[in-house]
């Protein structure tokens, strides 16, 4: 009883810092205080993985997103210069906060008024080892591993060649 | 409703879609706006993962599909800044309204 307690305040917690700083991202008028939002926003999913008993994809999102995209994006927000002042919104700001609101209630509606086939078995303990199994096995998913290297190998050159200064 | 479950989960990932839903749509700095994308991004991981946890808890097959989103989210991060850095040396701005490059 006590570990459940725990566990939701917990998770609580962690939801509330997520849905805060996501919110802040889209709200900030400084956009480098949103960027570091973002950052706050990748730990706290980091967190929710940790929750989800997905270990490896928790470090995974820390190193990718924490560490190399937010990275990426802080270096575009000061490279490009007149950002500090802020924009005003977009022309459809009204009918796209609605649009938001009602994508919300559809979301919640559809959920309650689902029957999920929950399993009652425990999640593994540790998932690197069955992951990295089921990645590179015969009948796993090595084609699709493979293909991944080819999309970031062509997205590196890419993003090179469009960079170039001509 | 103290016990988390599945659909906690789920809500959250759906809260967290529609904010960055929200961004895209009303956002005019570029920069921002990929910002919004990541978030919707994560949200969906979030689901996956989710249903991998409690649906199928010893395949782990959404953690997989996750992370094959996550190398697709950093290709698309870099080709994407790359674009924005691009043409910010011909526009000198960061606005979505001066992208019309393509608009014929």
């Amino acid at each position: 009883m006590l570990e459940e307690l725990t566990i939701s305040i917990t998770f609580y917690l962690i939801a509330a810092i997520a849905v805060v700083s996501a919110l802040g991202v889209i709200v900030l008028r400084d956009i480098f205080k949103a960027a570091l939002c973002l950052v706050l926003l990748f730990m706290s999913v980091a967190g929710v993985y940790m929750m989800l008993h997905a270990d490896f994809l928790a470090i995974i999102q820390i190193l990718i997103y924490v560490g190399a995209i937010s990275v990426l994006i802080i270096v575009a927000v000061m490279l490009t210069r007149d950002v500090r002042q802020g924009f005003p919104l977009s022309k459809i700001k009204y009918p796209a906060v609605i649009v938001a609101l009602l994508l919300i209630c559809l979301i919640g509606y559809g959920l309650i008024n689902t029957a999920f086939a929950l399993s009652t078995k425990l999640p593994l303990d540790e998932t690197i080892k069955p992951i990295g199994k089921q990645l590179f096995s015969e009948g796993g998913y090595l084609l699709t591993v493979e293909m991944a290297a080819v999309l970031l190998l062509s997205a590196i050159l890419g993003a090179i060649a469009i960079i170039r200064e001509k | 409703m103290l016990t988390v479950g599945l659909i906690h989960y789920l809500i959250l990932s759906g809260v967290l879609f529609s904010i960055g839903f929200c961004g895209v749509l009303t956002q005019r700095n570029v920069i921002r706006i990929i910002m919004c994308l990541e978030i919707m991004l994560n949200a969906v991981n979030i689901s996956l993962i989710a249903f991998s946890r409690y649906i199928v808890p010893e395949m782990l097959t959404g953690q997989i599909f996750a992370i094959f989103v996550m190398v697709v989210a950093a290709a698309e991060v870099a080709v994407g800044i790359a674009i924005i850095f691009s043409i910010y040396r011909n526009r000198e701005s960061v606005d979505i309204e001066n992208f019309n490059i393509l608009k014929w």
